[in-house]
């Protein structure tokens, strides 16, 4: 007669089997019998958040900062219905999540029982797929399966709904065997054909730009690895979405920075002119796109993507391959070496006009800004922020707004999984949580959220979980007491009208550090900046950086709502003479 | 109809929208119809019309008929979406037009009137298999099979001899010949 175990204790066994070495989460009533399994369970570390919000994002910074899913377990009702926002950011930016979620009884269900909601119906759009189990015997083989949606294809979250009663019930425990595949769906669907006439459009290119985005990321370290052979295999140049920062060098001569609204101008130059377009792992967005007629209009482009329905879903691209970024990079660059060995020197005259227009746009320097003796630039304090963390292996985590983008911008990334950021759902209040999830991944390294005073209010309770866990996450904020965003856009648009995005009352945040027990340090000009910045990064403990910055700086360059890549506003002169008006006017 | 995905495409190249058949198959478990529906709405697809029952019960398969409008990359992308699915097996796709397929959709009408007139909505139905299925002095109720087009001109036109409601299935798809979809 085999082991019979119990519901709480399949899902750690579940777990164990699954290496899952922590899960983020928040007891309630009915999660209660897991809760209470969890000390039999010595290999799992529960983190207590404060939030199940900060649980989803947690688990978010810790699966992007090591490439494994991540884990939370929270209770039914309000438990479920408050880690949505991380579920659908997780959606969106392609991260592997598994979300374990108590429900009232089965025999309650649909009663409009006590924290009950339909928490697999309310989930179902923002997530890959969900499971309520009602059935005992398929808990295992449903809990295996969860991991398996979550990490195979194209990654995202997954949401497991386990009502209390099937907790406590018993059944035998199997471990799972895999499926050669899930329903029929593969992920590798392309040829050596294909590889071919992707060789043949590199070896013809008189303009090319290799256009890369998380997918690298989502691929392993070793597709970086293989993307930077490639791009210096063939000498092209790189630009990278939001998501793919680190993927290739940012320090390296070929990259021209991150593309689209708020990209170089180099970088989206060359994408409005090249001839040639390989996306490696992007998914035309419409912050990179622009006005999509005009997008990159004398292309012929190619499309690498594990997700067969992000092929021509914005754009139409006229070599499409679909496939794991990895080995598709892997074929290319045999298939390269073989048939066209040393290619970057017998190329380098065939683009080398390409590179020579491209210098052009770069000595346009789009990043550079006015500089000042008096008041914090906030440009400078990412770039200062920079230099003096350069030499450490440092995270970066954000939030959503101007700081994210003058990080994107200012911030060098030299390395893949060390960028944390929600850019496809735009979630301010997730850098803060997202940083407790990668310290808690990597003890050791210098974690920062680089934040804006706005968003870090949102989740700030998970201060509390950085002091209860040791974890010395630096939380970087650069204040100017706006929505920095959102006054940038009623700048823009509506008159300078700045309706509701100032806040009157900001809480003193070195108070506020000290208040939760870690430490707080505030920097007013330039010149004590730098002290500062040390100074924290001397700290072993949380702690919260009150930079105050500029109130009034804007985020340059962009390209406005409705414009094309070529149409981009340079700085502040520029946003005087290109009013933004007709259509452009209403798209976000 | 379905918009175009951004809005950043307002001025974008019109393509034509099409009618298409779009037959999935899925394993029948809770909530798969709430997958299929809510992809469709969430993406602002449109449905026309929705069949859908259980065709094996043994390896518990549903096939589920959705006719939808859209332009061709609109068609795509909702046979992508779908194939994502994880209860989803296969996805086929005709268009309307295409002869190989057999398209039929099941309609019941009541009608209350005089036997002149109830005679006379049997004749006008005559051309779409016309099934009495139940029948009195001053009523009966009447099934055909056929086109959605022709049942939307038979509602229409069957006002006149007293029909008082109508009831029909969405459509069906089954291709001709002995081939089947893989």
């Amino acid at each position: 007669m085999p082991k019979l175990y119990s519901g709480a204790e399949i899902v750690f066994k579940c777990l164990e089997d699954q290496n899952v070495s922590h899960i983020f989460g928040y007891p309630g009533g009915a999660v209660l019998p897991i809760y209470d399994e969890l000390k039999n369970f010595n290999s799992i570390k529960h983190i207590l958040v404060r939030h199940e919000q900060g649980a989803g994002h947690a688990a978010e910074g810790y699966a992007r900062s090591t490439g494994k899913p991540g884990v939370l377990l929270v209770t039914s009702g309000p438990g479920a219905t408050n880690a949505v926002t991380a579920l659908t950011d997780a959606y969106m930016d392609s991260v592997p999540l598994v979300c374990i979620t108590g429900q009232v009884p089965t025999h309650l269900i649909g009663t409009d029982a006590f924290q009950e909601c339909d928490t697999t119906g309310i989930t179902r759009p923002c997530t890959k797929h969900n499971w309520l189990v009602k059935d005992i015997n398929d808990l295992a083989e449903v809990m295996h399966k969860a991991f398996e949606v979550a990490t195979t294809g194209r990654p995202g979250p997954v949401l497991v709904d386990i009502p209390k009663d099937i907790q406590f019930q018993k059944s035998k425990y199997k471990n799972y065997k895999k499926n050669k595949k899930l329903n029929g769906k593969s992920h590798d669907n392309y040829s050596q054909k294909n590889i071919d006439e992707l060789i043949n459009l590199i070896s013809k290119a008189k303009k090319p730009i290799f256009y890369t985005g998380g997918g690298v990321i989502n691929s392993g370290t070793k597709a970086s690895e293989l993307l930077r052979e490639l791009v210096y295999a063939t000498g092209f140049p790189i630009t990278s979405t939001l998501q793919g920062l680190g993927c290739f060098p940012a320090d390296d001569n070929q990259f021209l920075g991150m593309l689209g609204m708020h990209g170089t101008y180099e970088a989206n130059n060359a994408m409005y002119s090249c001839d040639l377009m390989i996306n490696v792992g992007a998914r035309f967005d419409d912050r990179i796109t622009g006005k999509i007629d005009e997008f990159s209009p004398k292309s012929k482009k190619v499309h690498i993507d594990i997700d067969p329905s992000s092929i021509n879903k914005n754009v139409k691209v006229d070599l499409a391959i679909v496939g794991d970024i990895k080995s598709v990079l892997t074929s290319t660059l045999k298939t390269l070496t073989k048939s066209k060995n040393n290619f970057s020197k017998s190329n380098k005259h065939q683009i080398s006009n390409w590179w020579e227009q491209i210098q052009k746009w770069r000595s346009k320097r789009s990043l550079d800004y006015i500089g000042s003796e008096e008041t914090i630039k906030p440009q400078y304090a990412i770039e200062r922020l920079y230099e003096l963390t350069k030499d450490k292996d440092t995270y970066i985590t954000t939030e959503v707004g101007q700081h994210q983008m003058w990080a994107a911008q200012h911030y060098k990334f030299n390395k893949p999984n060390r960028w944390m950021t929600s850019g496809g759902l735009g979630t301010m209040g997730y850098g803060l949580p997202a940083a407790v999830g990668v310290q808690i991944a990597h003890p050791k390294k210098l974690v920062i959220d680089i934040a804006g005073e706005a968003s870090v209010l949102m989740t700030m309770q998970e201060m509390s979980t950085a002091v209860q866990y040791n974890l010395p996450i630096k939380i970087f904020i650069l204040n100017n007491e706006y929505m920095g965003m959102v006054r940038q856009w009623q700048e823009l648009l509506h008159d300078k009208n700045y309706s509701e995005s100032y806040t009157a009352a900001l809480p003193d945040f070195v108070k506020m550090a000290e208040a939760y027990g870690c430490v707080g340090i505030r920097a007013k000009t330039p010149e004590e900046l730098d002290d500062k910045i040390i100074e924290m990064l001397n700290t072993d403990r949380p702690v919260i950086f009150d930079c105050l910055v500029d109130k009034q700086e804007n985020c340059f360059p962009m390209i406005p709502s409705g414009k094309p890549h070529n149409q981009m506003l340079l700085g502040p002169k520029d946003q005087k003479e290109k009013k933004i008006t007709g259509k452009g006017r209403t798209l976000v | 109809m379905a918009n175009s995905k951004s809005a950043y495409s307002f001025a974008g190249k019109k393509q034509k929208p099409d009618t298409h058949i779009i037959v999935v198959w899925v394993d029948n478990e809770a909530g798969v119809l709430a997958r299929v529906v809510g992809l469709f709405s969430g993406r602002g697809y449109n449905i026309e019309s929705l069949a859908v029952a259980e065709v094996d019960q043994k390896q518990n398969i549903s096939r589920i008929t959705i006719v939808t409008t859209g332009t061709p990359q609109v068609v795509d992308q909702i046979k992508l979406q779908l194939k994502k699915l994880v209860p989803v097996h296969k996805v086929a796709d005709f268009k309307r037009e295409d002869k190989n397929v057999i398209f039929k959709e099941m309609a019941l009408f009541k009608f209350v009137a005089n036997n002149g007139k109830l005679n006379k909505a049997f004749e006008a139905c005559k051309n779409f298999n016309p099934v009495i299925l139940d029948q009195t002095n001053k009523s009966n109720v009447i099934q055909i099979t056929a086109l959605r087009r022709e049942i939307d001109t038979m509602s229409k036109n069957l006002k006149k001899f007293g029909l008082v409601s109508v009831s029909r299935t969405g459509a069906v798809a089954m291709t001709r010949g002995s081939e089947i979809f893989k």
